[in-house]
This record gives C-alpha cells, sequence and structure tokens, in this order.
C-alpha cells in the first residue's frame, strides 16, 4: 500500500469517504476563511480578511486592510507553513511578492488557487484546541494543550499529559463548570483562562449547532495585550444535516474534485476517484469495498469505487457506466451486483437498458447473484459476447476483469 | 431462539403511509411479522392495506400491544420518531433511514441511555433484523436467509448483510437472528450488543460478523470475543485494500490512534480466535467449516 502513498489527496478524501458509511455525500471540508466565518458567525474572535484570486486581488486587499498582513495559501491540506504558503508581507510590495510566489504553488497535490489576505497579529501563547465525535465513547471529545502552533499528533505521542481533554455527553452539552475545568486542567497562561473558557463554549456551540464533524483551532492565540483570539480554522461538515444549512451549498461549490469526481457528483452518483485501470460499479457501499478488495487480491487496481445503492435500476446504471466510460484509464469494468429485494431480472434489464443507453468503449464483466440470479442471468445470455461477458462468483469476475485490462 | 426479536413482535411502522415504509412494511408482512400498526399524525384513523395507522406511537401501541417498530421516516424527522417510539414504551426500534446528522444520533442514543435505558435502538442507516420463518424487520430480503440456526449473524453493512445470508443458505446453513447494526458513526446497538446476546442465545453456536474499515467497533469487538465468548466467530472486514490516510483531521486521527485500518482489525480478530475470511465467500468457507466441526 506504501507505494500508493503519491496520491495523497485522494487517498485522503477516499478513505474519509469510505470510512462513512454509505450511501451518503462525502463530508464538507472548509477552506480556513470559511471556516473562520463559520466561527465569527457564532461569536468567536478572527481576525479580519479577504479572499484573493490574484495578485492585484491580494495588493487591493492589503491596502484595504493596512499593512502588515499574513499571506495564507488557501488549500484543504496542513503543512501550509512548511510548504512556504503561509507568509508575513510588512509591505504591500511583500504582499506583491509572496502573493506571486505563492498562487499556483502545489502543497501536498493541492494547487494554491485562492489566498486570504489577514491582518496579523502579535503572538505570545499559542494553543490548540478541538471538538470531534469520540465513536467509541459515543461522546464529543474536547481536546485543548497549551503546545499549540504545532502538529497535535506530536504532542499526543510525546507528551499526552500536555492535552487536556473533555467528554461533552451531547444530550446535556458542555457547562460553564465542565469548560472550566477542562481549560484550568490544560495549564494555559491564567491570563486566558477566563476568554478561553468563553471562546471553547462558542466552539462547542458552532459544532454542534453547525452540525460539524470536526472543528479545529490551531492556534488559538493569547496576544501581548491579553486577548485570546483564533488564528486558524478547519471545519469540516456533515453533509448529511444539509436540510438544516443553507450554507452548506457555497462550501460544496469549493469542494475539491477531480473531473471523473465532478461528472460523478452531478450524476448523484458515491463515486472515488481511484488510479487503477479497473472500472468498478457494484451496489452498496459494503460490496463496493468488497469488490475493490477483490480487485486488488488478484492482482488488479481498481479505477474507482462506485456504488449505485441497492435498486440497480437502469437509468442509474447507465449514469454510472457513461461516468466510468469516460475515464481514459479504464480498460475494463466489472459490474458486480447482489439482488436482495432486488430481483435478479430487474437488474439484468436495467443493464440492457443501460448498454443501448451508452455506447460503452471498454469490455465488461458483470456477477451477478442473489434474488434470482438464475433468471436474470437467463435475461442477459443472448447479450453476452467479447464485450460484456460473465462470472458466477466474485473471486472470478475479479480475475477476468484484471486480465481484460492487462490485455 | 432467537435474539431481540422472534414471532411474539408486534411492529408499528412509523412512517408506513410513505412510499419505503408502504412497501417495506406490507413485504415485512407478507414474511410473516407482525405488522400491527403505523403511524403519521396527519393519517391517523385511515388504514394502509388493513393495518390502521394512528398519530404517535403512544395511541398505536395503546390501541394494538405493539412492542417494537420500525422507522422509516425521512432523515430531518428521525429524531422525533426516536423518541416517540420510546416514549410509547416501545423496547425495539429499527431506524432504516440513512442519512441522519450524526449530531442527531449522539443526542438521541444519549438521551435513550439516560431517559429510556430499557429502549434497544437499531441503527440508524441499517438493512434492520432478521429472526428467519419468524420476523423480519426492515429491508432484508427473507427469502435468502434459512431459518433454524445454528450461525447468528452481526454486519455493519447492508448489501454485505445479503451477501453473508446468502453464502450461508447456498451451503444449507439456518441463521438464528441477522443483525444488520448499520455503518453510521453512532449505531444505536453495537457489534458488543449483539455478541453478547448470541453468547447467551442456547439456539446460536457460532457467530458471523461482518466489519468495515474506520471506528474501533470492531477492535472493541474482538476485545470482547476474546474475554466473553466461547462460541466461535468467523469475520470479514470490507475494505482491506482501501488506500491508507487520515480520517478527520488532526483530532480524529489521535481518538482512532492505531485503529481503523482493515488490517488492524484483522489483526485483533485473528488474535482473539477468529476465523477471519479475506472476502465474504471466503468468511462464508470459513463459516461452514466451523458449523462441520460443532
Amino acid at each position: 500500500m506504501a507505494g500508493l502513498s503519491f496520491l495523497a489527496l485522494r487517498h485522503q478524501r477516499s478513505i474519509r469517504y469510505l470510512m462513512r458509511s454509505a450511501p451518503m455525500l462525502p463530508a464538507v471540508d472548509l477552506f480556513e476563511y470559511q471556516g473562520k466565518q463559520f466561527f465569527k458567525g457564532y461569536g468567536m474572535p478572527v481576525s479580519d480578511g479577504e479572499v484573493a484570486f490574484s495578485v492585484d486581488e491580494a495588493v487591493a486587499a492589503a491596502e484595504r486592510l493596512g499593512t502588515p498582513v499574513m499571506v495564507k495559501a488557501q488549500v484543504h491540506t496542513g503543512g501550509r507553513g512548511k510548504a512556504g504558503g503561509v507568509k508575513f508581507a510588512a509591505s504591500v510590495d511583500d504582499v506583491q511578492n509572496h502573493a506571486s510566489n505563492i498562487l499556483g504553488l502545489d502543497i501536498n497535490g493541492h494547487i494554491v488557487r485562492r489566498l486570504w489576505i489577514e491582518k496579523a497579529s502579535d503572538i505570545s501563547e499559542e494553543y490548540y484546541a478541538s471538538f470531534t465525535l469520540d465513536r467509541s465513547a459515543k461522546k464529543h471529545l474536547g481536546m485543548l494543550s497549551a503546545e499549540g502552533g504545532v502538529e497535535i499528533e506530536t504532542v499526543a505521542a510525546e507528551n499526552p499529559d500536555a492535552i487536556s481533554k473533555v467528554l461533552v455527553d451531547p444530550a446535556e452539552g458542555l457547562t460553564e463548570e465542565a469548560a472550566r475545568a477542562w481549560v484550568e486542567g490544560a495549564n494555559l497562561n491564567p491570563a486566558a483562562t477566563d476568554q478561553a473558557v468563553e471562546i471553547l463554549r462558542k466552539l462547542y456551540v458552532a459544532y454542534t449547532e453547525g452540525d460539524a464533524d470536526l472543528v479545529e483551532i490551531n492556534p488559538l492565540i493569547l496576544t501581548p495585550e491579553g486577548r485570546v483570539h483564533v488564528l486558524d480554522a478547519k471545519v469540516t461538515l456533515d453533509a448529511n444535516a444539509v436540510f438544516r444549512h443553507d450554507d452548506y451549498a457555497q462550501y460544496d461549490e469549493t469542494q475539491p474534485r477531480d473531473e471523473r469526481e465532478e461528472a460523478a457528483h452531478a450524476k448523484g452518483l458515491q463515486y472515488v476517484g481511484l488510479a487503477g485501470s479497473v472500472g468498478v460499479i457494484a451496489n452498496g457501499a459494503g460490496l463496493a469495498m468488497s469488490t475493490v478488495d477483490v480487485v486488488n487480491q488478484v492482482g488488479g487496481k481498481p479505477a474507482n469505487f462506485l456504488d449505485i445503492g441497492g435498486g440497480a435500476n437502469a437509468q442509474v446504471m447507465a449514469n454510472a457506466l457513461e461516468v466510468i466510460n469516460n475515464d481514459p484509464d479504464v480498460r475494463a469494468i466489472f459490474i458486480n451486483i447482489f439482488g436482495g429485494i432486488t430481483r435478479g431480472e430487474e437488474v439484468a434489464n436495467g443493464i440492457i437498458g443501460a448498454l443501448d443507453a451508452v455506447d460503452i468503449e471498454a469490455p465488461i464483466v458483470l456477477r451477478l447473484d442473489g434474488t434470482n440470479a438464475a433468471e436474470g442471468r437467463e435475461i442477459l445470455a443472448p447479450h453476452l459476447n467479447e464485450k460484456l461477458v460473465m462470472e458466477p462468483t466474485m473471486l472470478d469476475a475479479a480475475r477476468r476483469a484484471v486480465a481484460m485490462a492487462a490485455a | 431462539m432467537s435474539i431481540f426479536v422472534n414471532s411474539d413482535t408486534k411492529v408499528v411502522y412509523q412512517g408506513l403511509t410513505g412510499s419505503q415504509g408502504r412497501y417495506y412494511g406490507m413485504l415485512n408482512r407478507d414474511y410473516g411479522t407482525n405488522v400491527v400498526a403505523g403511524t403519521n399524525p396527519r393519517k391517523a384513523g385511515t388504514d394502509v392495506e388493513g393495518v390502521p395507522v394512528f398519530a404517535n406511537c403512544t395511541e398505536a401501541v395503546a390501541a394494538t400491544g405493539a412492542n417494537a417498530s420500525c422507522i422509516f421516516i425521512p432523515a430531518p424527522g428521525v429524531f422525533a420518531a426516536v423518541m416517540d417510539a420510546a416514549e410509547a414504551g416501545i423496547e425495539f426500534v429499527a431506524c432504516i433511514t440513512e442519512g441522519v446528522p450524526a449530531h442527531d444520533e449522539a443526542r438521541f442514543f444519549n438521551m435513550l441511555k439516560r431517559d429510556y435505558p430499557h429502549v434497544r435502538l437499531l441503527g440508524p442507516n441499517c438493512p434492520g433484523i432478521i429472526t428467519p420463518g419468524e420476523c423480519n424487520i426492515g429491508i432484508t430480503a427473507g427469502h435468502i436467509a434459512k431459518p433454524g440456526g445454528p450461525v447468528g449473524i452481526v454486519s455493519r453493512s447492508g448489501t454485505l448483510t445479503y451477501q453473508a445470508l446468502y453464502e450461508l443458505q447456498q451451503k444449507d446453513i439456518g441463521v438464528t437472528t441477522c443483525v444488520g447494526i448499520g455503518g453510521d458513526p453512532v449505531p444505536g446497538t453495537s457489534f458488543i450488543d449483539c455478541l453478547d446476546a448470541f453468547e447467551a442465545d442456547p439456539d446460536t453456536k457460532a457467530v458471523m460478523m461482518i466489519g468495515e474499515i474506520g471506528g474501533s467497533a470492531e477492535e472493541e469487538a474482538a476485545a470482547f470475543i476474546k474475554h466473553h465468548m466461547s462460541k466461535p466467530v468467523s469475520s470479514y472486514i470490507a475494505g482491506v485494500t482501501a488506500p491508507p490516510g487520515k480520517k478527520m483531521g488532526h483530532a480524529g486521527a489521535i481518538v482512532s490512534g492505531g485503529k481503523g485500518t482493515a488490517a488492524a482489525k484483522m489483526d485483533a480478530l485473528r488474535d482473539a480466535g477468529v476465523r477471519v475470511g479475506l472476502n465474504p465467500t471466503e468468511a462464508g468457507e470459513l463459516m461452514a467449516e466451523i458449523v462441520a466441526g460443532l
């Protein structure tokens, strides 16, 4: 698996997608500036700033804000500072210089297309704060550390006592007393305590009322004047809650997707792009993951994860085939359908309908099993040829598809 | 014998008047499930193919003696539906609905635990539960399950639950109860709840467990099996070859520690004496070997 690590971007998104149950929408990652606007809506102190898509816009923003400012790359990945994506600009000339260097920069496979120009802050101390769900405890976990501004994984590994934790019962919420005890356990500068309690209680409200999977501030700073202030924002929203948040649509628009993912997203398909040559279509997320597994196990490389859900009707199948057909790397397609409630005849007719609707280039290997599979196979039999073959089991079908992709 | 549901279970379908609720409610009734009531506050007093519809679960329970519910309400209404069932005194609630916000799940899970500790919630986002030949609640295709035992099934994935039932049926192996716990972040019923119940059920002699990558539920189940189960277990974890990566930013990575990958889960299960297949077919074959040796 280590050989696949160059696909950092896709991996990060696909693993998170796969780790949630399906069929579902992916989580929505916010850019730093969106996260700060999200926090600001819940009354948390953030710096003034403006988004810029060009050097000219960056300069104009800096002139309006007044220097010094920070020029910050907006990408959905960590390690921006190390990659040269975050710079201090004392003057407008500095802004011009940094903006032209940072725009277009490749940070972990993410190309910088937008900047956040923000009023610079003086820092005397840097803290870390976050909330996320502790799936084992089935409660919300708050983490706070006086050692902020660095990777919190490092702190957790080297000095776990430096992280103060609080488990919050979602039925009870975070009380003032619990928040204070949590903050006092983190050994922040005493001058920061009262403001930190207030900000972290607001952070909890933003996390719960905003339906976030994760809210993270790193760093939360104490300024020389004694103000506690949010200097960075990482927010991941739960796309399942979109029905009660009109603002999610604007964040969804800025999610990075490759062309294949964009096309699948537009058709409402649960698709994650991978880097192989065997296109995969299956009904149900577990079966789709399992299909990716067997393709790998027999020596192939899946081109994608695609779950068409339980029904497998002709229109959904046609959409799925169209998306896979447009992937130039796909050399063979493995359709893996297990009929539960949906009967084999319906699945077979769906596939035939889809093949009529889409002109498929790569050969297709089909495995159809489950309810009335025999009847379904009978319907498909007259349509079989060198471009559409059927195999009785998942493993046989995977081997055949991998062999065809290699041919 | 079976776990959680049997031929005495009387089920109210919350959302029976919707297209999904009606379709699966009637399929479940055809299977033999006691479908005694439906709920819909706007359609109280009507019926769906002879099944009376009530305004809420409390009225449905009073009129029919329902002791279980099945939720087909759209995601925005699931929170209220779960609490409606709990307030009515229903003890088993299967929530089929997918797409429920994680914060709603976390809230009603902990509210049930605090205020209605006798309620067992299954799901959300699960296929339901079937005790073959007796009671089928949810969207499982009943005819792919052979009644009678000796195997109990617990699964986090919908289609792989069917696959597991089918693999066993092809080998002429019966199932006591098959529970789809769903793969959402806060499942009402865990692997451990089911393993514990199967261990106590005299007719269940072996258990098949289907997991997925993500979270640490399989690792926790492995620890339970190691210390508390005498019955043999076979398993399959979907996502063996899913590419590695971070889950939910830094905080998520810390919560999960090294856990969450299929490799870690399979190692933990093997360490607990579980026989682990690399695909569903292999897990079925391993279970056939276990059953042959009983």
